[in-house]
């Protein structure tokens, strides 16, 4: 594995972002298999209660609990995690506080449920927390884990989330929570964070992926690489292209390649051909577009297939060899 | 599962929506289904569709992205509905969209509903700042008590709302009862009678261990922070009741026989299983489902050729190396009618689950829809028009 070097060594957290429908679970997990081959060891992180790792990769629901999902590539592992606000804020205050019948006072009057729930931001406050706590954590002296993903909120939302500790900073001038919001943005601000986004090359993702970039980079958070999923193999040349987007494919030449091929056809077949054929050739011209948008971001730019029958495990590992080969991991 | 003994009517049922647009007892029709799968899109076809109609229709969008300003050719939406021109009045409709500003919603509601004095603390205050702002779930809340004004207003026969982008469809659905328990429990009351009172009396009342938890919040929040929290949280004290009581009327607004909720998905796996989950929710809530819209679907192209056929053909040709087009047409064949039949997999095991939830398919277009021409076309693919390929 590892064709070439990672475009982002130093990274210790990943976090994946784009618009809804995009694939970011997809990639986040690919990301996570792509960085976890040499032994190393990564840690994929959720936190909207979709389960949508342990979709992914075929395995139970996810308790709160680190869990190996996968083996990496290359002999390391990819553990996955469900963060769950609630227990993630109980937990936070027994490391901290050492709660005893105070913390289940705290639930017996709602206080958790105001906590997690209604308080401002504060579910986002406890999610990054606990990121934090997973990118800083340390036995025998070195990191737990080589590399954490998280599998983050949408684009429309990702600077709003990441920036939380930011407002948490504004309303506590002092205290213990400020410290903890001080000490999380030094982290999702510092070199060792790459957002990265993910995009289709569609009018609306690409477009969202520029707003984004250009949200993530006015609040000073590190944008990382443009992920372009569910791209499709060229499979027409460019001339070929250009004719059947115009409507000047010769049906006969078509009918005439059917033949050499084998294939017996109806009378309708060639036609639909040639119709599906400019479909395809107007999309490809959108396609095009779309990535000269994205070049002009400047960003390190993986493209990924799309994989026809859907994305099942063996599709993964496919897709972090991709992301191997380009330097995304 | 729950499905009674009946008859079940043929699985995938047409979903008419003509009829539901057409019916003057439809008043509010709600958009749902998971992000990016075309809710936006969708509620502005179906206003388009039904002022184009005859019917007087507001729109209302919450989505931060603009995107129905966009689709609608308008180059700012603000809380309060536009007229969108261009829209054919000829049958008597109109058309008027608004986006949802949620911190500006949130500051009409206070000053409704407090002395000029107190909505200018609670204005004022940083907690209440960040919260308007920049709380995830105050959009729901929101758009909640905005659906509940323009029915209120009752100067459109029809509404048409596009759900937030929640990190869970269902949010919009549980934004009133949260904020119920949440105004009814006894956190609240503690912090009110804390900010009144220095907490003793309602410490008394509420038992022992809770000096521990407010010596226990000033420990984690600092003194400053649940100061603010307490002054907030008092200032809005008089509101509160209004507040929930009209998001509870909203609530069974939603429930009413005038509501159809129309569940928007994708062919893919993610959005149907949220499509799923949404409609078995709808069914637990008594919320009408008038069905699913499953955005987005390939057609097979030609459909006598097999995805087999198509690729031995294409390797046929490889070999000789003539004929390099219909080599590629062949190929791009095979890959659309794998696609097509995934989805089509994808879709036969949603209505297998749900076999009474009428179902239309929107085919999947080139380019996104950004004008009144485009949204007209998803209207009609809306209403069935669309001919299966």
């Amino acid at each position: 594995m590892g064709s070439r070097e990672s475009d982002w060594e130093g990274v210790r957290l990943h976090v994946v972002t784009g618009k809804g429908g995009t694939g970011k679970t997809t990639v986040a997990a690919a990301l996570a298999l792509a960085l976890s081959g040499q032994g190393r060891r990564t840690l994929l992180v959720e936190i909207e209660d979709r389960q949508g790792i342990a979709q992914l990769f075929d395995v139970p629901p996810l308790p709160y609990e680190e869990r190996k999902v996968a083996g990496g590539p290359g002999g390391g592992d990819v553990f996955a995690l469900a963060v769950d606000a609630e227990a993630a804020l109980l937990e936070y205050l027994d490391m901290f506080y050492k709660l005893g019948r105070a913390g289940r006072g705290l639930r017996r009057i709602g206080a958790i449920d105001f906590a997690t729930t209604i308080a401002p931001g504060m579910r986002d406050v406890l999610l990054t927390g606990k990121i934090y706590e997973a990118v800083r954590r340390k036995r025998a002296g070195r990191p737990v884990y080589d590399a954490v993903v998280l599998d983050a909120p949408p684009s429309g939302r990702i600077t709003r989330f990441l920036g939380v500790n930011q407002e948490v900073a504004g309303l506590a001038k002092v205290g213990p929570i400020r410290g903890q919001a001080d000490s999380i943005m030094g982290l999702l601000t510092s070199p060792q964070t790459a957002v990265h986004l993910v995009t289709l090359l569609e009018e609306m993702p690409v477009q969202e992926t520029c707003d984004a970039i250009g949200e993530l980079t006015a609040a000073g958070l590190p944008v990382g690489g443009v992920v372009i999923n569910a791209v499709r193999a060229p499979l027409l040349k460019q001339a070929d292209l250009t004719a059947a987007a115009k409507g000047r494919l010769d049906p006969a030449v078509v009918r005439d390649g059917l033949a050499a091929a084998g294939v017996a056809f109806r009378e309708g077949v060639v036609a639909a051909l040639i119709d599906e054929a400019r479909e395809h050739a107007v999309r490809v011209a959108l396609e095009k577009s779309g990535r000269r948008t994205l070049k002009a971001l400047n960003r390190p730019t993986y493209e990924l297939p799309l994989l026809a029958e859907g994305v099942d495990l063996g599709g993964l590992y496919a897709l972090a060899e991709r992301l191997n080969q380009q330097g995304a991991a | 599962m729950k499905t009674p003994m009946t008859t079940p009517r043929v699985a995938g049922t047409a979903l008419d929506l003509d009829k539901v647009l057409g019916n003057p007892a439809t008043r509010i029709i709600v958009c749902c289904g998971s992000g990016g799968v075309g809710k936006t899109t969708t509620a502005a076809a179906l206003a388009v569709r039904a002022a184009e109609a005859g019917r007087s229709v507001v729109v209302l969008t919450i989505d931060p992205a603009r995107r129905l300003a966009q689709s609608m050719g308008l180059s700012s939406l603000d809380n309060t509905p536009r007229s969108v021109s261009g829209v054919d009045g000829s049958a008597g409709g109109e058309l008027h969209a608004m986006m949802l500003d949620m911190k500006r919603t949130f500051d009409e509601v206070v000053l409704a509903h407090a002395t000029p004095e107190r909505a200018a603390a609670i204005l004022e205050n940083p907690f209440y700042q960040s919260l308007s702002s920049s709380f995830s779930g105050t959009q729901e809340y929101m758009a909640m008590e905005k659906l509940g004004q323009l029915r209120a207003e009752d100067r459109w026969d029809l509404i048409v709302v596009d759900t937030p982008p929640s990190r869970s469809a269902l949010d919009f659905l549980d934004a009133p009862q949260r904020l119920g328990s949440f105004l009814d429990g006894r956190f609240i009351r503690l912090l009110m009678g804390s900010a009144r009172s220095g907490g003793r009396a309602y410490l008394k009342v509420l038992g022992a261990g809770l000096g521990a938890v407010t010596g226990l919040l000033t420990k984690i929040l600092g003194a400053q922070v649940l100061k603010d929290v307490q002054t907030f949280v008092a200032a809005l004290d008089t509101m509160f009741g209004g507040f929930r009581e009209r998001a509870d009327t909203t609530y069974r607004l939603l429930q009413a026989p005038g509501t159809a909720f129309v569940v928007v998905a994708t062919p893919e796996r993610d959005a149907l299983r949220e499509a799923s989950y949404f409609v078995e929710r709808l069914g637990e809530e008594g919320m009408p489902l008038a069905g699913l819209v499953l955005n987005r679907v390939h057609s097979g192209g030609a459909k006598s050729l097999s995805v087999e056929r198509a690729l031995a053909g294409a390797e046929t040709l490889d070999e000789s190396g003539g004929y390099p087009l219909a080599a590629g047409l062949l190929r791009l064949h095979a890959e659309r009618a794998r696609i097509h039949a995934r989805e089509q997999q994808l879709r036969r095991r949603f209505t297998a689950a749900h076999p009474r939830v009428p179902v239309v398919d929107i085919p999947a277009l080139a380019g996104d829809v950004h004008d009144l021409a485009g949204l007209r076309e998803i209207g009609s693919a809306l209403a069935g028009a669309a001919v299966q390929a």
